[in-house]
């Protein structure tokens, strides 16, 4: 196979890649004039649509069918843009935002027009402060030269674009919890629906987008659906939108190299290991691997030749592709402290709304600092398995996804190491690991 | 009768930037994060004094600015160092010693992770995923990132948190 020729990443590596001459360069800005001068937003939204461009943010929706549902008729539409990014190992929206933020840009503009959004706000999470600065100067260039404003290149098209900061809270990242946060108060994320295409920002229409799928859009716009739909992994059946496109991969954990690499969807874990991470560090073995960040679920060392597209995780018991962030861990780590490490991120994170998910991670971070300090009974992977059961949208006990995803670090190391678990629990209390006593009696042993 | 009045707690520039901000957003509301950054930016703190002050400014009851307030824990009502650093624990950074890296500078600087040192100079805390997973362990101080941390720096690194907190 050649080698496959960036697209998102293909400016990084220039000297001020975040300029606009530097963009301009490059070609940038062609594809909105493209869009202002020969397309309506209803073209625009069938080029996308015909792309089959799915959601790089977790979910995975097609991007043109969701701005097909926005009405065509709203006076006031707003376009969210998801910089929240703090799924754990995930790293690529901060590459594409620090390094070419005009690309990111450009595909924000594009997907206003073709959704008639007039007001973009970008959520940037506070820990991205250059990301931040870097959209700053970019988007003052583009009122400077006309790309911003009214009247946009004399095509009767207005599009402000203003940054929002997040305040360190990995909901945000959730687009309903995001808009509550933007609108000033927690961020809860709310029931749905109904949708934020019907009712999202202040009430009114919104679309929500993460930053890599919309610096998808211009290259969409240049060189056509069918272009795009050269990459990737067909659709195996009409209802299955398939996995087309190029795909920042994170690469991090245990392998000689962290980086995000660019490749089209559906390159297997082992390859990515292998070849683009620089194998697993210290000549060891890998042991497992997250497949696209913690909320996804583990991949044991025997799955790692799962094509990471959007219907291959899945296909080995875990939740998705997610945001395709794949974390290695080698031989010597321990499930327990992986599985410690995932239910207090959660734990922390849960933005406590629902009782299910928030009594629930917090009892799993508690029962996984027991079982760590030596003290868990086999009873307690019993109460593990009962949390990861019932807390999520899936089994329809909470609101929103964040449950799921705590969930899915508990299902797949209890049914992927099972064995590990109980033996470590049996090694480390030998004289206490079959107690049964009611979980209450755990109450003395909970601290944060 | 006679009443003091306190001094205000947001200064005539700090309710100038929060003002500049009210043409962005259909409500004054949506104004609240960008506001509690700004006074954070300021004093290092939100304190509770700022709220009423605020909420009157946002045409909001205080009680709506706290509820949203306190639902991050990103703003402390007592000032942070003059650096505030925070040291990822999520898996990325935990798995190539994240935590033992806290737990180093957490000596160095004679602070527990939330802790700001007695000088003033530096608040350490813990983070969750900074996005930082390619630098791994990393720290994110004040704007500054370092990258690929690791137990025998932490003398230096503390030394260098302390420079940078001089700096300000
Ligand atoms: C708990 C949780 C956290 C999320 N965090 C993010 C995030 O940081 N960035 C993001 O783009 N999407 C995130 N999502 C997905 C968003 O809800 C939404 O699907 C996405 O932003 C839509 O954009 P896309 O269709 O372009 O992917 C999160 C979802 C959940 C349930
Ligand atoms: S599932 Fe968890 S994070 Fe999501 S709304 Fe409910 S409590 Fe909040």
């Amino acid at each position: 196979m050649a080698e496959f020729e960036p697209v998102l990443l293909a400016n990084i590596h220039k000297p001020d890649s975040h300029t606009l001459s530097v963009y301009r360069a490059a070609g940038g800005y062609a594809a909105i004039k493209k869009v202002l001068s020969t397309m309506s937003p209803v073209d625009t939204v069938e080029l996308v649509k015909a792309s089959n461009l799915r959601g790089r943010g977790g979910a995975g929706f097609p991007c043109g069918l969701k701005w097909s549902f926005l009405p065509k008729d709203a006076p006031t539409v707003y376009m969210c843009v998801n910089a929240d990014e703090s799924e754990p190992a995930t790293f690529n929206n901060r590459i594409l935002m620090e390094l070419d933020p005009h690309q990111v840009l450009e595909g924000i503009m594009i997907g206003c027009y073709a959704t008639r959004a007039q007001t973009a706000y970008i959520y940037v999470r506070c820990e991205y402060p250059t990301a931040y600065k870097r959209l700053h100067q970019a988007i003052q260039e583009c009122y400077g030269a006309g790309l911003l404003g009214q009247n946009i290149n004399g095509s009767g098209f207005n599009l402000d674009i203003y940054l929002h900061r997040g305040a360190a809270a990995y909901i945000c990242g959730e687009e309903t919890g995001l808009i509550e946060s933007l609108e000033g108060k927690r961020a809860w994320p709310r029931i749905k629906p109904p949708f934020p295409a019907i009712e999202g920002a202040f009430r009114k229409p919104t679309v929500v987008n993460n930053i890599e799928t919309l610096a998808n859009v211009p290259h969409i716009v240049n060189r056509g659906a069918d272009w795009f739909k050269s990459m990737g992994v067909p659709s195996t059946n009409p209802k299955d939108p398939g996995s087309y496109g190029p795909k920042l991969y994170c690469i991090s954990g245990h392998v000689n190299t962290p980086c995000c690499v660019e490749l089209p969807l559906g390159v297997t874990c082992r390859e990515l290991i292998e070849r683009h991470g620089g194998g697993v560090w210290k000549g060891r073995k890998g042991k497992m691997a997250i497949p696209g960040g913690m909320s996804m679920g583990l991949l044991t060392e025997k799955e790692f030749d799962t094509p990471l597209d959007f219907a291959g995780p899945g296909k080995v018991g875990c939740l998705g592709l997610g945001t395709a962030a794949v974390t290695v861990m080698d031989e010597t780590v321990s499930i327990v402290d992986y599985l410690n490490n995932a239910c207090r991120f959660f734990a922390h994170e849960s933005c406590g709304q629902c009782t299910p998910c928030r009594e629930g991670t917090s009892w799993s971070s508690r029962l996984m600092t027991r079982i760590l300090s030596g003290k868990g009974r086999l009873k307690d992977l019993e109460i593990l398995q009962s949390i990861s059961q019932s807390i999520g949208i899936m089994p329809g006990t909470t609101i929103c996804g964040l449950a799921d995803g705590a969930a899915w670090p508990l299902k797949n190391a209890l049914g992927k190491f099972r064995g590990e678990l109980e033996e470590y629990i049996k090694k480390t209390n030998p004289g206490g690991y079959q107690q049964e006593e009611p979980a209450m009696a755990l109450v003395e042993l909970a601290h944060h | 009768m006679t009443t003091t009045t306190a001094q205000p707690i947001l200064t005539p520039q700090m309710r100038a930037e929060i003002e500049a901000y009210f043409p962005r957003y259909p409500t004054k509301q949506a104004v609240t994060l960008p506001a509690l950054h700004i006074i954070n930016e300021h004093l290092r703190c939100v304190p509770e004094g700022a709220i009423p002050e605020l909420a009157k400014m946002l045409e909001l009851s205080p009680a709506q600015v706290y509820d949203t307030l306190s639902f991050y824990g990103y703003f402390k009502s007592k000032p942070c160092g003059k650096v505030r650093a925070w040291v990822c624990r999520s898996i990325s950074c935990s798995l190539r010693g994240g935590e033992e890296v806290l737990e180093a500078l957490s000596e160095k600087l004679g602070v527990a992770p939330g802790e700001t040192s007695g000088d003033g100079k530096v608040t350490l805390e813990f983070g969750e995923c900074l996005g930082l997973c390619d630098f791994a362990p990393a720290m994110l101080a004040n704007d500054t990132v370092y990258k690929n941390l690791s137990v025998e720096q932490a003398g230096d690194v503390a030394a260098q948190l302390k420079k940078q907190a001089d700096a300000k």
